[in-house]
């Protein structure tokens, strides 16, 4: 597990010689592992990534491939053997008879792939109009940020819902309201980076060579507002695959052909009052672990990238 | 303060106007209203007298017009699903919302309060560790997850309290309220612990940080120095000073608490409008979704309205700078 995270770069030693070589990304990575926390979140995280990317090799059964389901062996506590003794099941099975365990390792799957694609959308779009709104100053300035406050002003689940209602229900719209939901965040952050970073002499000298506005805004001010995007950008990865839980929770998220672990979640719901908890308490840890990983991952990386909270 | 005050009003009401114009562009102009209004079976001659009959043949403008003029006069369609007119149906079930929201935002400034004044004066306690560490799990938590395990917990293995609806309930004014009776209050309790949580961890934090803040005050060491009990230096010193950010932000948060009171309601079958919200969006019932929406925004942009008047009276620097 801690190979993912890589070998520490060499210690940083008393020894000034050797912090010269160091290089900015081996002092980010040295920062970064001084967290055991932060770490294992890391880990926590990788781990479950893989999970989610090799679940159709990895799983013990292929949820959705209805030879194999018995519904015989519906819900099944965790433990039980199914009907033809060749397999157990660690995590019981839901009402269809399905291993849950595999169904939580596809649910991530579809989990992670909506909350980070959407947060990546989220952030290409909000980035651009931040970085926009920085640069081009006064009219489209105002006029974008205005709607960056009239959104903030109103709760997530809130515009979720209007774009559901508006679109109705499919994957598709899930990734776009959470897209609606996110993009003001990124954009209030880079335009505050870029204002900031737009009267420094390199953009001055850019400009001065005359060079296209497209390269100044993204080949010159967009790395330099880099690292407080990164910090969002994990942040709001962990609230993209809190809201799809929501939403498919609430029955307006993801296609039940295609359950994310919020639509697991949802399935087990009647069946938690007759005291089978088993069918929606596992893909819940299974969540709660993700989102948790991420946020101890965001809160390390916000410590480091943060110049302000260096000596 | 006058101008401040006409300014900011007409500012809530261009904001109304373009959410107004936002919600029906999306729900009339985005899906296709004849195929939900008129029958299928109809034929080409009851279709277009229908789509005459419903204005559907005038352009968008022309029928914005319209559905404002009759949202004026708190005409907002009847629902589908219902046949009542739909305003009514969602006024019918605020109370219900109202109440859950009350209760939420009282159980977390009662919960949240103690536990941050306790956080912020002994920061290195392991209780207070704790009490942080609890707060990063509210703010992580999805709210749905931790109503369903309350649901597991308090009443399928414990079998303490209730799981679903109001329970009993008193008509006062006309309306019907839970938290006045023992069956109501039984009933209401883990909905608005649920949808307290978030809230609970925010007022901790943000009495833990006060708290801090404060306590390295000259007044606090000033009093402290004058022989004053600690008693007396926590609360009347530092809780009264702390006490104005967290009371603002709670209210503030009151908007979000009635959105947020979407995903709790259908957890235990709170029946307020937040559900009805849900069940309308899934039957495709336009008529209630649109009605909900511009409640719910006109409902945000009078807390926000009233948030920032109230913070022009607190303080005179906002007010200069808006002239």
């Amino acid at each position: 597990m801690s190979a993912v995270v890589g070998t520490p770069p060499v210690a940083p030693a008393k020894d000034p010689a050797k912090d010269k070589v160091e290089t900015p990304f081996q002092r980010f990575v040295s920062e970064f592992a001084e967290s055991k926390l932060a770490l294992f979140g890391l880990a926590v995280f990788t781990v479950i990534a893989l999970v989610a990317i090799l679940a159709p090799w990895i799983s013990p059964q292929n949820p959705y491939d209805l030879a194999v389901l018995d519904i015989m062996d519906g819900r099944l506590e965790p433990g039980s053997r199914n009907g033809d003794d060749t397999m157990t099941f660690w995590l019981g099975t839901d009402d269809q008879g399905r291993d849950m365990l595999s169904g939580i390792m596809y649910g991530l799957r579809i989990s992670l792939t909506v909350g980070a694609g959407s947060a990546f959308i989220a952030c290409m779009v909000g980035a651009s109009l931040g970085l926009l709104a920085a640069y081009a100053g006064g009219k489209t300035d105002s006029a974008i940020m205005r709607v960056v406050d009239l959104q903030l002003s109103f709760p997530s689940i809130l515009v979720a819902l209007m774009i559901l209602a508006f679109l109705g229900k499919s994957i598709t719209n899930v990734v776009i309201a959470i897209v609606v939901v996110e993009w003001a965040y990124y954009a209030r952050t880079v335009r505050g980076t870029a204002l900031v970073e737009r009267r420094r002499e390199y953009i001055e000298a850019a400009e001065c060579l005359a060079l296209p506005k497209r390269r100044i805004l993204f080949g010159h001010l967009l790395p330099n507002c880099l690292p407080p995007l990164i910090v969002i950008g994990t942040m709001q990865v962990a609230r993209a695959i809190a809201l799809e839980a929501t939403l498919s929770f609430l029955g307006l998220g993801v296609p039940i052909t295609e359950p994310s672990l919020g639509l697991l979640i949802a399935n087990g719901y009647e069946y938690m009052l007759s005291g089978k908890y088993w069918i929606s308490f596992y893909p819940g840890i299974a969540l709660l672990v993700t989102i948790v990983s991420i946020n101890l991952v965001g809160d390390q990386l916000r410590d480091v990238l943060n110049p302000r909270l260096k000596k | 303060m006058s101008v401040y005050l006409l300014r900011r009003l007409i500012q809530a009401v261009g904001v109304v106007l373009a959410m107004s114009l936002i919600v029906f562009i999306g729900v009339f102009a985005i899906g296709d209203p004849v195929e939900i209004l008129i029958s299928p079976d109809a034929d080409q001659m009851e279709r277009e007298r229908a789509i005459k009959a419903l204005g559907l043949d005038l352009p968008l403008w022309q029928q914005y017009a319209i559905f404002l003029g009759k949202a004026l006069q708190g005409d907002l369609g009847r629902s589908f699903v219902f046949n009542e007119p739909a305003l009514t149906l969602i006024l019918q079930r605020m109370p219900a919302t109202l109440e859950l929201a009350f209760a939420a935002t009282f159980g977390a400034i009662l919960i949240g309060l103690p536990l941050g004044l306790y956080a912020g004066l002994r920061p290195n306690s392991v209780g207070s560790k704790a009490i942080m560490a609890g707060s990063i799990l509210g703010f992580s938590l999805p709210t749905f997850w931790v109503g369903l395990m309350l649901i597991m917990v308090f009443a399928v293995q414990l079998g303490w309290l209730p799981s679903t609806g109001r329970g009993e309930t008193v008509t006062i004014l006309g309306m019907r309220w839970s938290f006045l009776t023992a069956d109501g209050i039984s009933h209401l309790i883990m909905p608005a612990l649920n949808l307290a949580l978030f809230k609970i961890s925010l007022v901790i934090r943000l009495t833990r940080a006060g708290v801090r803040e404060t306590m390295l005050m000259d007044y606090v060491k000033f009093a402290r120095a004058k022989g004053l009990s600690p008693f007396r230096v926590t609360f009347v010193h530092v809780f009264k000073n702390i006490l104005i950010p967290v009371v603002t932000v709670t209210g503030l948060e009151f908007g979000s608490t009635i959105a947020f009171s979407v995903v709790t309601e259908s957890i235990f079958a709170w029946p307020g409008m937040g559900k009805l919200i849900i069940d309308s969006i899934n039957v495709l019932d336009r008529p209630v979704i649109v009605a909900y929406l511009m409640i719910v925004v006109l409902m945000f942009i009078t807390i926000n309205l009233i948030v920032d008047l109230t913070y022009s009276v607190l303080d005179p620097r906002v007010r200069l700078e808006g002239k």
